[in-house]
């Protein structure tokens, strides 16, 4: 997969995907100086990182990006092999403050379920949001997001492949059938 | 990795993987809710057959912040002291929901039987004078968070290595780490058969001492006849016990370990002890951790599973 053929959002449109929900949450935050952005490994942080990076061009604001890694918090442990941990940190307390979490991809919800379990271990936000690149449907819990790149329906036996630069090589979104 | 019973023979990459995973263990350990949700509905069993203080509740405290249920198993004031066997005693449990087993013995070999009639993974809590894997790991891992990794360490080893399950499980998991062992003891406190062992002997502290990155003391343990390797306690502090002449010939960044409880005065003077380059109460914590790496890996992602 080294060129964007056959994506279903292609590199630039992932870039302005960003842009756009780098807006959006400066818009509902009025200004956004206390939000505090935590993505989900692995490619939830690189996106939220690239949003921050987004917010400091549109604002000026530098706004901490933390790392989680829900691991630990997940319901269907004993079926996947040999998990691995990644690292978990907030660069700031988030007690009090707006969080905005970030994946890539929004499906079953379980992920961001336990997500909210890990966060809340780490302190009282005021408030937490949810941001994704991609949103597939799907849903197995009462979990909806607050920013959404894109709306992509597809079917239970399909596959979404999302590729980010600084960890890909390139950069896109691909439905592949399984 | 479906039980663990020995340091004999683990690959260098589950070490490692162990050790990662106790990395991040202790940052749970440290945060203002030091509890994940991880193994809720997990039951973890300790039978423990030899007294233990350290070992028990590390594993307790490790199964706990994992939200496992614990259920202990006390010899004292059980049917052991009616004569149930360990057998029955281990089905027992077994048939009482335990999800995971924790097995100290004073018979070598306890915990590899266990394994063979239980049919949930078992850890080695110590055998006799024969293997303590999580001891191994923990000294291991708060070696790789002191110096950044253990290859090229040199590590001495010193006193009853005869009756020592800490020295045989550290020898083989610090030389698969890539640490240089040596062994120090006089003849009598050392083993009778080391062929094969990744390690150096030596009968003389003094000559090895400015060598060491790592001083690792073991405690004398009277209770299992170490009194009668050597002709005096004064005579064995004399020439093997770290006291601050010795303590002086040290590297300067070498460290003093310790897997506790501690015969202050004996095997390590007691201002030493409390050392800033003693590690002891740091092996203390990061056995939680490490522990924790264990249970973890047994119990919610044993790695043949698909």
């Amino acid at each position: 997969m080294t060129s964007t053929d056959g994506a279903v959002i292609d590199a630039a449109d992932v870039h302005r995907a960003i842009r756009r929900i780098a807006h959006e949450i400066v818009e509902r935050h009025h200004g956004a100086e206390d939000v505090v952005l935590v993505g989900i490994h692995t490619r939830g942080v690189t996106l939220a990182h690239a949003i921050a990076e987004s917010i400091a061009e549109i604002d000026g604001l530098e706004l901490p990006v933390g790392e989680l890694d829900i691991g630990l918090y997940r319901d269907d442990l004993d079926r996947r092999a040999g998990t691995r941990l990644s690292r978990t940190s907030i660069p700031v307390d988030i007690g009090g403050r707006p969080v905005v979490l970030v994946d890539d991809v929004l499906y079953t919800g379980r992920t961001v379920r336990a997500a909210l379990d890990a966060l809340s271990d780490l302190g009282r936000a005021s408030a937490v949001q949810l941001a994704v690149l991609v949103d597939r449907g799907h849903r197995q819990l009462p979990i909806r997001p607050d920013f959404v790149g894109k709306n992509l329906p597809t079917g239970p036996g399909q596959r979404v492949a999302v590729r980010l630069e600084p960890i890909d090589g390139t950069q896109g979104v691909w439905i592949m059938d399984s | 990795m479906r039980h663990l019973l020995t340091t004999e023979g683990v690959a260098r990459a589950e070490l490692e993987d162990l050790m990662d995973l106790a990395g991040e263990f202790v940052d749970v350990l440290g945060r203002d809710i030091p509890k994940v949700p991880t193994l809720r509905g997990a039951t973890v069993a300790t039978l423990f057959y030899e007294p233990s203080t350290r070992t028990r509740l590390s594993f307790e405290r490790a199964a706990r912040a994992l939200s496992a249920d614990v259920l202990t198993f006390n010899p004292g004031t059980s049917s052991s002291a009616k004569g149930e066997s360990l057998k029955d005693t281990a089905l027992t449990l077994r048939a009482m929901g335990a999800d995971l087993m924790v097995v100290r013995h004073g018979a070598a070999g306890a915990a590899h039987r266990v394994a063979t009639w239980v049919d949930v993974p078992v850890v080695n809590g110590g055998d006799g004078a024969h293997q303590h894997p999580t001891q191994a790991l923990l000294d291991a891992f708060t070696l790789r968070r002191h110096f950044g990794k253990l290859d090229g360490l040199r590590i001495g080893i010193v006193g009853d290595i005869g009756h020592s399950r800490v020295a045989r499980s550290g020898i083989h998991a610090f030389s698969t780490l890539g640490a240089h062992v040596v062994l120090v003891a006089p003849p009598t406190l050392m083993p009778i058969a080391t062929d094969g062992w990744p390690c150096r002997l030596t009968g003389d502290l003094d000559e090895v001492i400015g060598d060491l990155d790592v001083i690792y003391l073991l405690r004398i343990q009277v209770e299992r006849g170490g009194h009668s390797g050597f002709t005096s306690l004064p005579e064995y502090v004399r020439r093997f016990g770290l006291d601050d002449e010795r303590f002086a010939r040290l590297h300067p960044e070498a460290v003093v370990m310790h897997p506790g409880p501690m015969n202050r005065g004996v095997e390590i003077s007691a201002n030493l002890a409390d050392h800033p380059r003693a590690l002891i109460l740091e092996q203390v914590r990061n056995g939680v951790a490490a522990r924790m790496a264990v249970l973890f890996r047994l119990l919610a992602s044993p790695q043949e599973s698909t």
